[in-house]
This record gives structure tokens, sequence and C-alpha cells, in this order.
């Protein structure tokens, strides 16, 4: 390829002007427009209220744990207006396409939009608000001042970024894979897709994978070894139980995604056989392995939508957990179990009857640590005092909605019952019902339960309620139909349809699509609002919550230092135990405090991270030389970096710990 | 299995009421088997959801905080009994589950011939089971009848009460080969076969489609199931005979280029080996077939030798010279491939059956293994 004496296709490889998709279709230029517009208008009121300085000094090359977990909850909930967008197009394709109305979308568009919205939702979504929630609690709970590795942890924010912009360019410059969100091949490979699309796909990952496995570690190291002096393992919260178990899983599968997509990658670009048809190569592996990773995944986002729910009803209740020693049980069996059911996902391959009725057993068994887990919420509820806020909202709907699509589960887990509905929209409608009824209702919950530790001020409770109202019924208005359409045979990733009396199930769903747009405005709104009220939901307390663990203790928002004094725990909820024990806040003896120091690293690298991605997709072989080695050099040179840590001097922390004492007495 | 008749004949009419719940209602033995597995497992679980959505709603409302008179007990948060409680009942349910998916998923393997053909008529000996191959292709597809000796594309018949055997492969991509009122589906993987047994009890039109997505002609991959009488069939087998042309290699090639919204084409005569040579990618002239090279592998490889071999297996990039250059493989470089010359070692009638196992090779082959 070097000897190519075109100078052009040298310099920009595969890429030319027909590769601006905005050129030749309306929907995207539209969009095209709106994002050129909207970021102009963003990026120009930075310029003018002088801000640029103040982002990167004090947020984007911050290794303070709790801005790189706001900045992980911002990524994401950009990431879902695209991969609600999404929605809203199938949506709106499906309820039109019929006889001879072929819908707005045409294959070669319907196709990447189905596929984008998978990844978009799963990887930068659900993934970096999920990593986010943790990153920001999970050293609070624990009464630590930052996680292990704080500029590991930057540099995990910025690659995770990195892999969202490298997605996101896929759809002004050239195209997305249209290949379902796993991209089997051999419809993935070279030869049947042999454009761009899977390579954003795989670099977009690979990429941001980088960000989640060091995430993962970092998490790990952090929940082992900066625990409070007391907070012995079953002395943990509930939700750091629940994130060590989900960074066990980052761990120990990520790196299965990231061989199996190198395998991909050796086929498509060197014309290795691993996945393809002939020589020798095996689609069926590729299948296995992306399994392996996958049903792991699908723990790693519900496990700490578990452990928030463990926390929120706890706390409303105003009661202590029932059954603290067998939820850690059943989320670790839980751990351990999701690494022996992956062949679930395709018991339609033709393996052998034993075998798939292993894997169908394993996957029930599954169920009974979680049934456990929602009897002890039930029971946490039993003889206590429920306050009806807004995450206790979320929490009673998530009980609710979620047996439901633990059922719907169940049934496909029976591997003769699954060869009538996999791939159905009866499984669209079950793993839909565990996301969002599982995981982004736990997360919403978490927001709003831990907004205040991070803002000082609570979020509004009228418009929470409204969202939770509009998420809900929007919910089962969206996927009910969807179970019924399932039962009459109707398959998942179709654009167009010709059997007409399956359009009005379609049209509901898409008025459910509607009302959980309602939702989102709804969420919107609420934080809007809930800036311009701030004064009035201010928590000058750090306890809005009348909380039980050890974030609570601290003021809202946290110093920089999380804690003047590291706390000593003696029992469960901590800071539960610290009130009723008589606990009486220091108030002299600071020390001057060691912490991190801010680098620009993480963003660089995570530039050239991109670059070198761009490069590589379009086989622009010198850009990728290039990034590749600015990589190397910056990587090198940031470890002769010994500018890495500073004292927050005694009088500081004085000062912050005093202005506190005033509050709290103000208060009292 | 009264029991769940009942239950269903219940339920179904209130479902039934606005749609065609044809997952519900199938038409097919298997089909209905995987139907009542579903009602047992529903039921089976309706016994623990159902309670656990009630005692969610009661304890949320009783023990609101406005309600004074419900007891408050902040400290309790253990209770043996109610512990064993919580994991044996959902444990119970999942013996009895687990027990039931072990025996059903035995019972109803796609690849287990059928030992009966309703639920009050065993088969027989003398019943003699029906053999349809099935090829999905790029996006339509393709069913050969070798006792029938006849083809179809995107149309597929059947005598009813008659045990059929699918064998199912592809030519490209995986697809899933799916008439939801007959059985459940299973993958179409090219180079690969796999098998479905089924049996269809009432006559009718059907639908069937790939349930595995596969590209842009994907969503127009359908075709009707006809269910038919043994003397309609013997009809439709003679239309097809009347009306159809031959489905040689070439024409098979031609059919296999990607197409999509194909009307049902027939076809009177089938060239003798074509699926077997489908199945092991060798349909172009020229091309090695997949169980020939295993055959080699089998008996040691062909060490240096198997550099010649090489050309003609690769099979995915056949369409790489008309597609224009550099459109399928322009990082490898390797791109169109050079026109095979005809007249190698052709796809060897009677050829076994592909990854089913290694079977005998044909006898031509063993003038090249190595010592």
């Amino acid at each position: 390829m070097f000897t190519n004496t075109n100078l052009m296709e040298f310099i920009f490889g595969r890429l030319s002007w027909n590769s601006l998709a905005f050129t030749h279709d309306p929907i995207i230029l539209a969009t095209f427009v709106v994002v050129v517009l909207g970021g102009g208008a963003v990026v120009g009121a930075i310029t003018y209220f002088r801000l640029w300085g103040y982002l990167w000094n004090e947020w984007f090359t911050s290794v303070d744990h709790k801005k790189i977990g706001i900045m992980y909850v911002i990524l994401s909930l950009v990431m879902l207006m695209r991969g609600f967008a999404d929605a809203v197009m199938m949506r709106a394709q499906q309820a039109i396409a019929f006889g001879e109305n072929q819908g707005y979308l045409p294959p070669h568009h319907y196709d990447q939009i189905f596929t984008a919205h998978g990844v978009i939702m799963i990887f930068f979504f659900a993934m970096p608000l999920v990593t986010g929630i943790m990153n920001y609690v999970v050293p609070l709970q624990i009464g630590a001042r930052d996680v292990s590795f704080p500029f590991l942890n930057n540099f995990s924010f910025w690659m995770t970024t990195a892999g969202a912009v490298i997605i996101m360019m896929s759809l002004f410059v050239g195209e997305f894979a249209r290949t379902g969100w796993l991209a089997y091949p051999p419809l993935s490979g070279a030869d049947y897709s042999p454009g761009v699309g899977v390579d954003y796909y795989i670099w977009g990952l690979q990429v941001a994978g980088v960000g989640t496995t060091l995430s993962g570690i970092n998490l790990i190291a952090t929940i082992v070894k900066m625990r409070a002096p007391g907070m012995t393992m079953m002395k943990m919260p509930i939700f750091t139980w629940t994130s060590l178990c989900t960074n066990v899983l980052i761990v120990a599968s990520f790196p299965i995604l990231t061989a199996t997509l190198v395998l991909l990658t050796l086929d498509r670009y060197v014309g290795t056989n691993f996945f393809t048809n002939d020589l020798g190569g095996n689609p069926m592996m590729y299948v296995n392995l992306i399994w392996i990773w996958g049903h792991p995944e699908v723990y790693i986002l519900i496990l700490p939508a578990f452990g928030i729910f463990s926390e929120i009803v706890s706390t409303f209740s105003g009661k202590r957990l029932f059954g603290y020693a067998s939820m850690v049980y059943a989320t670790v069996v839980i751990t351990i179990l999701s690494y022996i059911v992956w062949l679930h996902h395709f018991f339609t391959m033709g393996s052998g009857a034993s075998v798939n009725a292993f894997f169908g057993i394993t996957t029930m068994i599954i169920s009974i640590p979680t049934g456990a887990k929602i009897f002890n919420w039930l029971f946490t509820m039993y003889r206590g005092r429920i306050r009806y806020e807004v995450p206790m909202y979320w929490t009673i709907g998530f009980m609710v909605t979620f047996v439901i699509g633990g059922m719907t589960g169940v049934m496909l887990a029976i591997p003769p019952a699954d060869f009538v509905l996999h791939n159905s929209l009866f499984l669209i409608a079950h793993f839909h019902n565990v996301i969002i009824g599982g995981v982004v209702f736990g997360l919403l919950a978490g927001i709003n339960f831990w907004y205040p530790k991070a803002f000082g001020y609570r979020l509004d409770p009228f418009w929470g309620k409204m969202s939770f109202w509009f998420w809900l019924t929007g919910f089962y208005f969206a996927f009910m139909p969807l179970y019924v359409l399932g039962l009459m045979g109707v398959t998942r990733r179709v654009n167009h349809f010709e059997d007409s009396s399956l359009q009005i199930w379609f049209i509901i769903a898409a008025f459910g699509a509607f009302l959980i747009a309602l939702g989102i405005a709804s969420f919107v709104i609420q934080l809007v609002v809930s800036f311009f009220k701030r004064e009035q939901l201010r928590d000058t307390t750090g306890d809005p919550w009348n909380g039980r663990t050890l974030e609570w203790s601290t003021s809202s928002p946290p110093p920089e230092y999380n804690f003047a004094f590291t706390p000593v725990v003696y029992d469960h909820d901590g800071w539960y135990d610290m009130k009723n024990s008589g606990y009486v806040r220091p108030l002299e003896g600071f020390k001057p405090i060691h912490m991190p120091k801010n680098t620009g690293t993480g963003v660089i690298l995570s530039a050239f991270s991109v670059t070198l991605a761009f490069g590589l997709i379009w086989y622009m072989w010198w850009l990728a030389a290039l990034s590749f080695l600015a990589i190397l050099v910056v990587s090198i040179a940031h470890t002769f970096n010994y500018k890495r840590d500073y004292y927050i001097q005694a009088e500081t922390v004085i000062a912050t710990e005093n202005a506190r004492t005033k509050q709290l007495a103000e208060q009292a | 299995m009264k029991l769940i008749r009942r239950l269903s004949a219940l339920a179904l009419p209130l479902a039934l009421s606005g749609c065609d719940l044809v997952v519900m209602s199938p038409s097919g033995d298997i089909a209905m088997q995987q139907r009542d597995l579903i009602i047992v497992s529903v039921v089976l679980m309706l016994l623990i959801i159902i309670p656990v959505i009630c005692l969610t709603f009661y304890f949320a409302w009783h023990y609101r905080r406005s309600n004074i008179n419900a007891k408050y007990d902040p400290e309790w948060h253990h209770s043996t009994r109610l512990e064993v409680v919580i994991w044996a009942a959902p444990l119970a349910i999942i013996i009895a589950l687990g027990a039931v998916t072990w025996v059903s998923t035995h019972k109803l393997d796609p690849y287990r011939p059928l030992d009966r053909i309703d639920a009050n008529r065993p088969v027989t000996p003398e019943t003699k089971p029906i053999t349809i191959e099935v090829v999905a292709l790029d996006w339509k597809w393709l069913f050969l009848y070798p006792e029938q000796g006849i083809a179809t594309v995107n149309e597929i018949a059947a005598p009813i009460d008659t045990p059929i055997e699918f064998k199912i492969t592809g030519s490209t991509v995986m697809n899933s080969f799916y008439i939801p009122a007959l059985a459940g589906q299973i993958y179409a993987m090219p180079g690969m076969q796999t098998k479905l047994h089924a049996v269809m009890n009432k006559e009718g039109v059907y639908e069937g489609f790939s349930a595995n997505y596969s590209g842009d002609g994907f969503s127009g991959m359908r075709f009707k199931f006809h269910g038919m009488s043994n003397d309609n069939f013997g009809q439709w087998v003679a239309r097809v005979k009347g009306q159809g042309s031959a489905l040689n290699r070439d024409a098979y090639l031609k059919l296999e280029r990607p197409s999509s919204r194909v009307p049902v084409t027939y076809f009177a005569s089938v060239e003798n080996g074509l699926y077997d040579a489908i199945l092991n990618l060798c349909v172009k002239p020229g091309q090695m077939c997949a169980n020939e090279m295993m055959h080699i592998d089998m008996m040691g490889g062909a060490g240096k030798d198997s550099h010649e071999n090489r050309k003609r297996l690769e099979y995915d990039t056949r369409w790489a010279a008309d597609a224009g250059p550099g459109a399928t493989h322009p990082a490898t470089g390797h791109g169109a491939k050079e026109p095979t010359q005809a007249g190698g070692v052709n796809a060897p009638a009677g050829a076994t059956e592909g990854h089913e196992g290694h079977g005998a090779a044909p006898g031509q082959l063993n003038t090249n293994p190595k010592p």
C-alpha cells in the first residue's frame, strides 16, 4: 500500500468528498446543520464567557474522582440524546412502513440506525453513566480521598470520550456499521461489509474499551485497598459491593471483547481467516467469543443498579437493608454465574440438546439470587417508614417492571421456547424491559439520589415525578406491544412490513417512544428548573435524605479532599451508626492533605487516539503512524512528569472546615 | 398436559381477539409443543411473580410514612427463617422448570427425528418422511426437493401429517430459517449444515422468513409455506415440473447474486450434487470443496502442495472481480481474484454431508493425500 503512487490516495486514503454523508442524505444534512449550529453556539458561548481556561484547568485536566464522575455522567446524557434520536427514527419508520409505503428510511440508512442505537445505548450511554456514578460515589462511600490511580481515572474518561467521538464522527464522515450491534461475521467481514462502517465500530469500541478496562482496574484497587479503617469487606455499603463485582466483571470480560475485535480487525485489514467462510474460518467462534464478553456485560450494567436500589430502599424506608449478607452472596453468585450462560444467546445455532439444556438451566439459576434480591428489597420496606421522594418512585417502578422482564427472560432461557421467540420482537421487549426497567430506572434513581451530594442542592421533585411517570408509562406503551408482536412472529431489524394488521401495535409503540421523549424532556427541565431554584432546594447539611453511608457525612458538595479526617467505621451503614452513637465532628487538629495534581496528558492521549483511529479507518497510514508515535512519545514523556502531587495547606483545610461548621451551626 | 390445554383455551380467545398470535396458536406439532412449554413456564413463574408484585404494592402502601399505625422497626434486618424461604421459593420453581427444560430440550431437539405426527398419532415405520434442503441466499430462499428432483425460490410446500426433514445451509452470511406456524427456527450458515425436523398438521398457507438480520435485503426475505394434502402436493410438484426451468450450476450462480424481493420461481430439475456443492462452497467451476480439503487435512495435510489449493478454496471473494477494483479488499490488497481456470477438480457427486462428521471422501481424492 505504500507503493501507491497516487498522492491524493496516499494522503486521504479512502476518504473523498463523497464520503461526507451529508452531501447526499437530507436527513443527515439537517442533523449536521443542527449540530453545527448547536455546537457553534456552545463553543461561542464558552469563548464569550472566557470559560476555556476554567474548563481546562478545573475539569478537563482534573484528576478529582468527583469531577471525572460528573463528566462521565454528562457524556452519557449527551449520548443518550443521540441514541434516543435513533430509537425515535426506528419507531417512526416501523410505524409507517407498511404495504406500498416504504417509509422514509431506506435499508442502507435504517440498518446503520439500529446498529448505532444498540452500540451507543450500551457502550456510550449506560456504561459511562454506570462508571460515572461509581466514580463519584464509591470513594466517598468507603471514606477515601480519591481513587487509587487518579491520573488513570482521567485517562480512562478521556479514552471513553474518544470512543464516543469516533462513533459520532461516523454520522457525518462516511457511514456506520450495518451489521447489528455485535457485528456478527461473515456479514461484518471485509467481503460482505467492505466500507468504513465496521471499522468505525471496531476502533470506536477498542478505544473506549481501553478506558473501560483501566477504570475497572482502578476501581477494584480503590475498593480493595482504600477503605476506611474498620470497614471490612462485610461492612462495605452494598453499592460498593455491587461496584466491586461489576469492576471484576469488567476486568475479566473486556479483554475478551478486545481480543475478539482484534481477530475481526486482522480479518478485515490483513486478510486472515479467523471468521471467514472459506479457508478454515469459523464465524460461530466469533459469536461464542463476543457473547462470552456480552453476557457479563449485561450484569456489568445491572449490578450497580441493584446496588443503587439497595441504598435507596434502605434510606427511604428508614431501615437497615434486610439480609445484607445474602445480598452480598447473591451479588457474588450472579457475578460468577454470568460467565457460564453465554450460549443462551444462540441456542438456535444448532448445538446439541445437552449443551443447550445446560446453558438454559444455568441461566435459570441466575434468577434465584436475583429473586432473593427482590425479596430482600421487599422485606426492607416491611416495617419501614417509607418516604416517597423521587428515588423511591423509581425503585417501586423498577421492582414491578423488572420482575416481568425477569419472567420473560426465563422463558427465553428454555431452549425450545427460545426457538420460537429468538430474534423476535419478544426478545427486544424482554431486554428493554430489564435494561430500561432495571438499569435506566436505577441510574436515574441514582442521579436523583446523589445529585444533592454532587451539587449542593436537591433536584426539583415535581419534574422528577413527571419524568418518572412519563418514563414508566412510556416504557409500557413502547414495549408491551413488542411482546405481542413477538408472539405474532414478527422478527427484529425489519424496516418494512406487508401485513397491515401489525401496524396498530407499532403505532402504540411509537406513542410509547413519544412518552419516553417527554420523560427525557422532563428530566432536562428538572435539571434546569432545579438550577434556577437552587437556593430553595439547597442542602446545607450534607445529608439531605437522612442517609446511612459515609458519603452523607461530608458536606454537599464535598471539599476537594472529601474528608478532613478519614472516618472510622464500626458497623454497617457507617454514617447512620455515627449519628446514632453521638458522633461529634472534629473542629481542630487539621493537617495538610496530600493530593494528586491535574494533568493534561489524558486529553492529549485521547486526542491522538482519535486521530489514530481515524487514520486506520480511512487507510491514511501516515496519520495512523504519526498518531501512534505521538501516543508513545506523550506516554513516555508523562513518566518524567514529577510534578504530580501537592499539599492542600492546613490553613485551607481549616478555612473550609470552619465554613462548614458555621453552616451547620446556622442550620441548628 | 390437559390442564395446559384448558388454560390455553381460556387465555387464547382473549389474546386472539385482536390479532393472530401465531406463536401461541401454531399449526404444526413441534410448534404446538413449544407453545405448551411457554405456557407451562409462565404459569410456574407466575406462582412467584404475582405474589411479589402484590406484596410490593401492599408494602409500598402500608408502610408509607403517613401511615403511623404501621409498625416501624428500623433495626429489624435479619430473619433466618425468612431468608430460607426467600432462597428456597425461587429454587423450587427453578428445579421444576429446570427439569422441564432438560426433558423438553432433548425431546424437541431440532436434530432429533420425530416420533409423533401429533399428540395422538405416533410415527410408524410405514410413515415416509420428506426431505427438503434449504439454502439461504442474498436475499431469498432456495428450496431443493431431492426426492422429487425439483427446486423452488421463496415458496415451499409439504404434505401435511408427514414428517419433514430440513437440511439447512446458506451462501454468504448467517440467516435464520423460521416458519412460526410449523416449528422453531434454526440458523442457516454458509459452509455448515443445520437440521430441523417438523410436521405440519393443518392445511393452509403460512408465513416463513429469515429471523436473523443479513444485510440490505433482509426485510424482504420472506416466503410462503403451503401445507397441503398428499394429492395437492403431488399436483404442486407436477406444476413445478411443468413450469420450471433447470437448476444447474450456472443457473445457481446467477441466482446466488444478491437480489431482493424475488418472485416465486420454479425449477423443474436440479443438477446432481448441487446441494452438496453449495454446502461445501464449491459450486463455482474450479473451486475445491471444503469437505475435500477437510479430508486432505484429516489424512495429514498436503504439505507444501497445499499452496496450490489455496486459490481454489477462496470463496468469500468470488465476486470481487466484478465489484470494481478495490471494492472488497482495499486494505489487504489481495483484491480481485484472478479468474480461476475451469476444469479443475469439481465437486464430487454424492459428496458427504459437510460438517456432520468426516465421512468417507470421494474415491478420486485418494490419489492426492500425503503419505
